[in-house]
């Protein structure tokens, strides 16, 4: 019943390894000796070929679930933390969920028709997993674009751009992410932590940037990745100097020239990247020449078994790390008939790459002419006294829409001359873009909103 | 500042922004003739509404679009701020 091919996690977490952990603010949990333990309560050994929901309330123990069940599940659905209630049953229809692993009590589900099984720390002895199946992982989109989908993927999907760069290229390294784990960009660095052989320090909700800095030093984390918002968020902190990773990674926004040039002054020994990933479609690609956009020799096959094309400016994907299907009842198909997922993210060709300008769907209509917020942002991000902007839509009685921009300055700008910064700004935007791209009105703001999944919040979009 | 100042001051603003020459502002001034286009005048709607906090073409029920820079004005002035 354990026919070694089967890809786990299981097989990473061998006692041979020594001084692996993973942590968050509170616990520490050894992943060397993990496999003898079990941290599950009651009947966990039913949990064997069921559909379990992680409804655990932190990071931790829903990652010591995935580890144990990873190969013994049917599927596991992951629980994002900032889930609507509302919506949680449905989800569980749409997944067909019959068991949940949780260390909350139950309510609204606690009826007899699932199996519910406890998670807490600390451990007991082993129930003696063995990998006896390829489990299904499902994970929620982030919902950008309406409410969220279920993705279904397998660990081999999941861990593909991890196998192909070559698990061993970072091995022993301490990762850490700003991302919650139970979404895609977050699952993406725990699975390298897993597979490469190293540690892995958590984010904890609500933690101020400088503790969880001075966390990340602690635990000598050499490894970490977030979106262009939380990298502007930390750059805006002061406490950037207190830190100093090897390897800084950027991705599930548009990294533009500035946040990257920003991180590579304050962290001058990092090498710095930025990664393409969707939900759906996988990780694409990463770029490691510290420059915006992508190489346009990247569109075609490649032989790690993603294909990528332009069709009618949006980027299409088609790729062994894709996600399988949506999961539930009317649910759309994931992929077009050749296999390419739509991405939604527009490109442009300007010279020998590719940059990304926007979501397909967060385009302001100027009297029928198109804008995307991104591009504008592009351009206000690169003024010195800029930290980060966001450029919506303002609805127009003459044109429909216009475009305005809300702007935070940077630490140390000087605000007496916001009327100057705020020329500097427009000019620049007039020498770079079509008039109709220039912000009708900027507006200087304390901060800017960032969405649970550290996505720059867009009440417009 | 009366109304009227402020809203040739904007417009001598976004003429400036966008190299458009105005000339002479007078009520009987069509608006086509001020060379502003569409984008323009609504960039000056816009910045009129935040300085003087009012959208008289949108929060009007039959807002009917003005043609000359003194039934332009005039929508300001009419509406109770």
């Amino acid at each position: 019943m354990s026919p070694p091919e089967i890809f786990a996690l299981r097989q990473y977490l061998g006692p041979e390894l020594k001084g692996r952990t993973i942590s968050d603010a509170r616990h520490s949990v050894s992943l060397t000796d993990i496999i003898r333990h079990s941290y599950l309560i009651g009947r966990s050994r039913e949990l064997s070929g069921r559909s379990v929901l992680l409804a655990a309330s932190g990071q931790l123990l829903t990652a010591l679930a995935m580890l144990e069940l990873d190969g013994v599940a049917h599927r596991m659905l992951l629980c994002p933390p900032d889930l609507d209630p509302d919506r949680m049953q449905g989800l569980l229809e749409d997944a067909e969920i019959d068991a949940i692993v949780t260390d909350r009590p139950l309510h609204r589900c606690d009826d007899g028709r699932y199996l519910v099984v406890g998670i807490d720390l600390p451990e007991r002895a082993a129930v003696g997993w063995k990998t006896e199946r390829v489990t299904e992982w499902l994970m929620l989109t982030s919902g950008t674009s309406g409410l969220p989908k279920i993705v279904a993927h397998t660990l081999d999907g999941l861990a593909g751009a991890i196998i192909a760069e070559g698990p061993a290229r970072n091995q022993n390294a301490i990762w850490a992410t700003f991302y919650d784990i139970r979404r895609y960009g977050g699952l993406q660095i725990f699975l390298r932590a897993i597979i490469g052989c190293g540690s892995m320090v958590l984010s904890e909700p609500g933690e101020a940037v400088a503790d969880y800095l001075a966390r990340l030093q602690a635990a000598r984390v050499t490894h970490i990745s977030g979106t262009p918002s939380h990298w502007r968020k930390l750059l805006m902190s002061g406490a950037a100097a207190n830190f100093s990773p090897r390897y800084v990674r950027l991705s599930g926004e548009i990294a533009d020239q500035a946040v990257l040039d920003g991180l590579a002054r304050a962290y001058p020994h990092a090498s710095i990247g930025h990664a393409y990933a969707s939900t759906e479609a996988g990780v694409g690609f990463a770029v490691d020449d510290g420059r915006e956009g992508f190489p346009v020799d990247l569109i075609g096959p490649n032989r790690d078994g993603v294909e990528m094309k332009v069709v009618e400016g949006s980027l299409r994907i088609r790729s062994c790390r894709a996600a399988r299907a949506y999961i539930g009842a009317d649910a759309p198909a994931l992929a077009d008939a050749e296999g390419f997922v739509d991405t939604g993210d527009m490109v442009e060709l300007r010279g020998e790459r590719y940059h990304f300008v926007g979501r397909r769907g967060g385009i302001i209509n100027i009297g029928g002419l198109k804008v995307h917020p991104e591009e504008v942002e592009a351009v206000i991000n690169r003024h010195e006294s800029v930290r980060m902007s966001r450029a919506r839509s303002r609805r127009s009685p003459i044109t429909g829409a216009i475009v305005v921009a809300d702007v935070v300055l940077a630490d140390g700008a000087d605000a007496g001359r916001r009327e100057a910064i705020r020329a500097e700004i427009l000019d620049r935007c007039k020498g770079c873009l079509a008039a109709y791209k220039v912000p009708a009105v900027i507006r200087f703001v304390e901060r800017l909103d960032v969405t649970e999944a550290g996505k720059l919040a867009r009440a417009d979009a | 500042m009366s109304v009227r100042s402020r809203i040739f001051s904007a417009m001598q603003q976004i003429a400036d922004d966008q190299k458009i020459t105005l000339p002479r502002l007078q009520d009987d001034l069509t608006l086509h003739e001020t060379g502003f286009d569409s984008l323009a005048f609504a960039i000056l709607v816009a910045r009129l509404e935040d300085d003087l906090g009012i959208d008289p073409f949108t929060s009007a029920e039959d807002a009917a679009f003005p043609s000359t820079i003194g039934e332009f004005v005039r929508a300001y002035e009419n509406v109770p701020a």
